[in-house]
């Protein structure tokens, strides 16, 4: 391996000055599920890598006027938490759904938030792409049936993240921690595209990171869930997911957040869908109707027009499980 | 002519035991090559082609040398350094640690002139495609086979099916990848490989390095799967021993996953265009196929069309084109699965034009006696008569059907010798150069060892993988069982009938009276007064018995049947295969082990539904490079797919021991086809059958 100094700090608040301000020089350590593979690829080669395990009580769930977690709670802790289970429907299901039972061990909800894409010309160590400083994404005119039908250009990626889409749908906000202090910021504002930035998937700083994920309590009615579609059923990313989040008055849908995952360079959030649903009877062609809507914008690729159906179907599925 | 015990004497055979090296396995206790770590052991990496075609002009390996750690950089490591895929290997590692062994591999420049390539068959097919061998065109000459009167027979067909179908190519995909750890001893080479020939594997080096067989020793204990792409040395090996030879230490290289997916075989894929012709009698009479496949920069990707039915008049011309991808090796049952994909839905769109079942047509075409009876006994098992007579019969998104197709197999077994030694404190080993390639061949050697002499398994020494051991072949196409199996008995006969010899001297009676049975000599009709085996081995003295024995005939056969049966859900919104359930019937002659023969069907069907369903190596038109080259996107079934599998071993144990690798991986794919056709009445005519495939197939 190239060389690089592992440092374990004590501290949160001493991480930010041992971060370079600058891209690639330095990178955080939380589960290693993603930093590590870059690191064997090769796809990155830091002077520093900053072990946040290293950092007492970053591992929390706390309940109470809504949902506080800590940035290095494991997935499975995410999935397997009864308050989660309870009243974050979506979120707990997202977290179950995320590869294996032994990435979940490891893997963190702040290493998920920031994970990078996992196109396949992205990982390939000897093929410099677009997002690797390179001239092409090389998916326009390749392999792109696993590639994005929103908010594609010049990069067609798709952000792999199963939590942001469901936090997204909770109304998720992040504490953020830089060298300039601290700020709290919408999960909403926090992923980019890349026609905003091509480098990075989201608005961290090169010395910033994410040291807490706050949910707010759901409104009285509010019912949630996380319906994700894979090839196949063991450790596969999603094609196509949907978040989906209801608050109810009866058979009244009062508000509704839909977020897709696996299908566009961010988490996707699809207003005209929840328009068709917002202060309606929710009958199967109120969600039919949703379904369609959520699909309208979608510009699909040479090879993955059969996302646009999946995505319809998912959206539709995830509202009838809710409505049942 | 030697001869097996009727079953109802057998102890082991024909029964189910665990296999010897199981919980060594399961614990972790035992070694693959791939766990090896010899005192002083230096790790070797290759440098692979990023270019799919490319000639080398240069290597630099100055800056990799002067890296601490490194100790040898080879740079000639291929024979031309004209480079036909993204994979080859090019120069040369061996390092104190992986990691600067990986190091070291950067810091080599290499100076490529790029050349023009084509990785896909029907790109590569095109005039004026690319060539991947300048002197030669991409589409090979044809090799063509007819039977009977084509023309006369379409013409006298009442129904005719045409249809163009495609299949993928699949990456063996080892959980083992390829590898070798290599050790001088002077000028002897020991060489510890993850092979399923420890002989092919010595040969093959011994020829790369130009030595001595006799110098070579290869060794294979325990070893991650095969499934036919370990049939044959690696160059790897070789490097391995030349890194040793160079640094004076051991070497340990293993391919990497993406170099094992690019460079370690595969099976070819399939572009056929056929024609089919059947009588209103029901009668298939006429065939033709005109087939496309490429093996990469290797040959051979042809189809084994028509299969397993009767036809009496036929065609089939097929092609081999090459593509800027690594050669195809031997991947289990070569050139079938993919010509039972075709095959099987062909009978089923005539038995459909001809209002037959599916299962009556075959009947009718299907001259094997076995297939006959297992036809019908796994229908009535699987419920067959429930089946809907029509297609797309279900009401709902979600649509239910079932499906079949037919498993063969050709080769037995020979040549395999082996040698046995009585210890005088009773201990007994068996040594021969087979191999275990995960199938369970140490724990029949014990076993068959055992019967023979009466003794528990637990009892036998079985010592396999190694050349220094009597000579076995390679383990591939189904021959190791019937090979191996033969050749102990005889040699375990061999050193029974030497300890009745003892025995009788002992007894001071003549050696006919003398029986052997449960492990006791004693003179017939004199149980009571018997040797137990402790003390009839003393009576050896110093002097360990030893015996050779080999393949003989009598014990072995050829040739097999089998048969399979799919249900499926179709999720017609989504385009989701659910394989509900799966009933292989298959049969292997007398079985050595009930366990781990259902293991081989149940892991033959698992193989297979990968291939119908997940599995496509993806070769990126625009770089040229295999773009999927490890698990995360190269798809394999994985634990929460499985159907409920049942595998039913259909006895014949009159006629020997037979192979059974092979067979129950082939008519999966088909039978799963087969049943999705019947739950939406929409054919599936290109592998693996991925949501996307079937909802463009849906909605067509």
């Amino acid at each position: 391996m190239f060389n690089f100094e592992l440092v374990n700090p004590k501290t949160l608040e001493s991480v930010p000055a041992l971060l370079s301000r600058k891209w690639g020089e330095t990178m955080l350590l939380a589960g290693g599920t993603d930093v590590l593979d870059m690191l064997k690829e090769r796809l990155a080669r830091p002077q520093r890598l900053i072990n946040l395990k290293s950092i007492p009580g970053l591992s929390y769930i706390k309940a109470g006027d809504g949902l506080e977690i800590g940035a290095l709670t494991t997935i499975a802790e995410i999935a397997e938490n009864a308050e989660v289970r309870q009243n974050y429907a979506a979120l707990a299901e997202a977290a179950g759904s995320i590869a294996t039972p032994q990435l979940r061990n490891m893997g963190t909800l702040g290493g998920n938030l920031c994970q990078r894409p996992r196109c396949w010309y992205f990982r390939a160590k000897d093929l410099l792409c677009l997002k690797k400083g390179g001239e092409l994404c090389f998916a326009v005119e390749g392999l792109n049936k696993y590639h994005c039908i929103f908010g594609g250009g010049p990069s067609f990626i798709v952000h792999p993240s199963d939590a942001a889409p469901a936090l997204l749908a909770l109304g998720a906000r992040l504490d953020l921690l830089s060298g300039t202090g601290r700020r709290s910021l919408a999960l909403s504002e926090f992923y980019q595209l890349p026609q905003d930035n091509l480098m990075r998937e989201n608005v961290l700083g090169p010395n910033e990171l994410i040291s807490a994920v706050k949910v707010p309590a759901p409104a009285a009615g509010t019912k949630s869930t996380y319906l994700k579609f894979r090839e196949k059923q063991s450790h596969d990313f999603a094609i196509v997911s949907v978040a989906a989040v209801l608050q109810m008055d009866g058979r009244i849908c009062q508000q509704a957040r839909l977020v897709l995952g696996g299908v566009a360079p961010i988490p996707w959030r699809v207003p005209a869908a929840e328009a068709e649903l917002q202060g309606k009877t929710l009958t199967a062609a109120v969600l039919a109707r949703a379904a369609e809507a959520a699909t309208a914008d979608a510009i699909p690729l040479s090879q993955n027009g059969y996302k646009v159906q999946l995505t319809r179907v998912m959206v539709r599925r995830a509202l009838e499980k809710l409505v049942k | 002519m030697a001869k097996w015990k009727p079953l109802d004497q057998m102890t082991y055979l024909g029964k189910g035991y665990a296999r010897l090296d199981g919980p060594g396995k399961a614990s972790g206790a035992l070694k693959y090559t791939y766990d090896l770590k010899l005192p002083g052991m230096l790790y070797g990496a290759l440098l692979s082609s990023p270019h799919p075609a490319a000639t080398v002009r240069h290597i630099d390996a100055s800056a990799a040398l002067a890296l601490p750690g490194v100790k040898a950089v080879l740079t000639d490591v291929h024979p031309t350094g004209t480079l036909r895929y993204a994979g080859e290997e090019v120069a040369a590692v061996a390092a104190t640690s992986p990691e600067i062994a990986a190091d070291a591999l950067e810091r080599i420049k290499v100076e490529y002139d790029v050349l023009p390539f084509v990785v896909d068959l029907e790109t590569a097919m095109k005039p004026g495609a690319p060539r991947v061998y300048t002197e030669q065109s991409n589409v090979r000459e044809p090799r063509v086979e007819s039977e009977g009167d084509l023309s006369a027979a379409f013409a006298q067909a009442d129904v005719i099916v045409e249809g163009t179908y495609r299949t993928q190519v699949q990456v063996h995909a080892c959980l083992e990848v390829h590898g070798s750890v290599a050790k001088w001893e002077g000028d002897e080479l020991i060489v510890w490989d993850s092979t399923q020939g420890v002989y092919a594997s010595r040969d093959g080096i011994a020829k790369f390095l130009n030595i001595e067989q006799s110098k070579v020793r290869v060794i294979c204990d325990y070893m991650g799967g095969g499934f036919g792409s370990k049939l044959q040395a690696g160059r790897y090996s070789a490097i391995a021993a030349r890194l040793a030879k160079a640094t004076g230490a051991p070497v340990k290289l293993m391919l990497s996953r993406p170099q094992d997916s690019m460079s370690a075989g595969n099976r070819p894929n399939l572009l056929a265009e056929i024609k089919a012709g059947a009588t209103r009698a029901g009668k298939l009479i006429a065939f033709s196929a005109k087939t496309f496949g490429t093996a990469g920069i290797g040959n051979n990707a042809r189809p084994a069309l028509p299969l397993v039915y009767d036809v009496p008049n036929s065609r089939t011309e097929h092609y081999d084109v090459y593509t800027n991808a690594g050669a195809a090796r031997a991947f289990r049952a070569p050139g079938c699965p993919q010509a039972s994909f075709v095959m099987e839905q062909v009978m089923d769109e005539l038995a459909e034009k001809l209002n037959l079942d599916p299962l009556d047509f075959r009947l009718k075409n299907d001259s094997n006696q076995t297939r006959q009876q297992q036809w019908k006994m796994a229908a009535e098992r699987f419920g067959w008569s429930r089946r809907a007579p029509r297609p797309n019969a279900s009401r709902g998104v979600i649509k239910r059907g079932m499906g079949l197709g037919a498993a063969v197999w050709w080769p037995g077994g020979r040549g395999t010798q082996a040698q046995m030694t009585i210890l005088p404190d009773g201990g007994i080993e068996v040594r021969c150069g087979t191999q275990d390639i995960g199938t369970g061949t140490r724990t029949l050697v014990a076993a068959v060892a055992a019967e023979e002499l009466g003794v528990p398994i637990a009892s036998i020494k079985a010592m396999i993988g190694d050349t220094e051991y009597p000579y076995s072949g390679a383990s591939g196409g189904s021959t190791t069982a019937p090979s191996v199996a033969p050749a102990i008995k005889n040699v375990a006969e061999k050193a029974k009938d030497k300890l009745t010899e003892v025995a009788a001297q002992h007894f001071g009676a003549a050696k006919s009276e003398v029986q052997l049975a449960d492990g006791r000599a004693f003179v017939k009709g004199n149980a009571r007064n018997a040797l137990s085996w402790k003390q009839l081995c003393a009576l050896l003295g110093t002097m360990p018995l030893v015996v050779h024995g080999e393949w003989v005939e009598g014990l072995s056969s050829a040739g097999v049947a089998g048969c399979q049966f799919a249900e499926v859900e179709v999720d017609t919104e989504t385009g989701v295969i659910t394989v509900l359930r799966m009933l292989a019937v298959q049969d292997c002659g007398l079985v050595l082990n009930r366990l781990t023969a259902e293991s081989q069907v149940i892991g033959g069907v698992i193989q297979g539904i990968s291939y119908a369903l997940y599995e496509d190596r993806l070769m990126d038109p625009l770089t040229g490079v295999l773009i999927n080259p490890t698990f995360e996107n190269y798809k394999i079934v994985g634990a929460l797919e499985m159907p409920k599998i049942e595998a039913i071993i259909y006895d014949q144990p009159e006629r020997g021991v037979i192979g059974i690798g092979e067979p129950p991986t082939i008519p999966t794919s088909a039978a799963i086809a087969n049943a999705v056709y019947h739950a939406t009445g929409k054919r599936m005519r290109e592998l693996p059958m991925t949501p996307d495939r079937v909802l463009a197939v849906l909605h067509s």
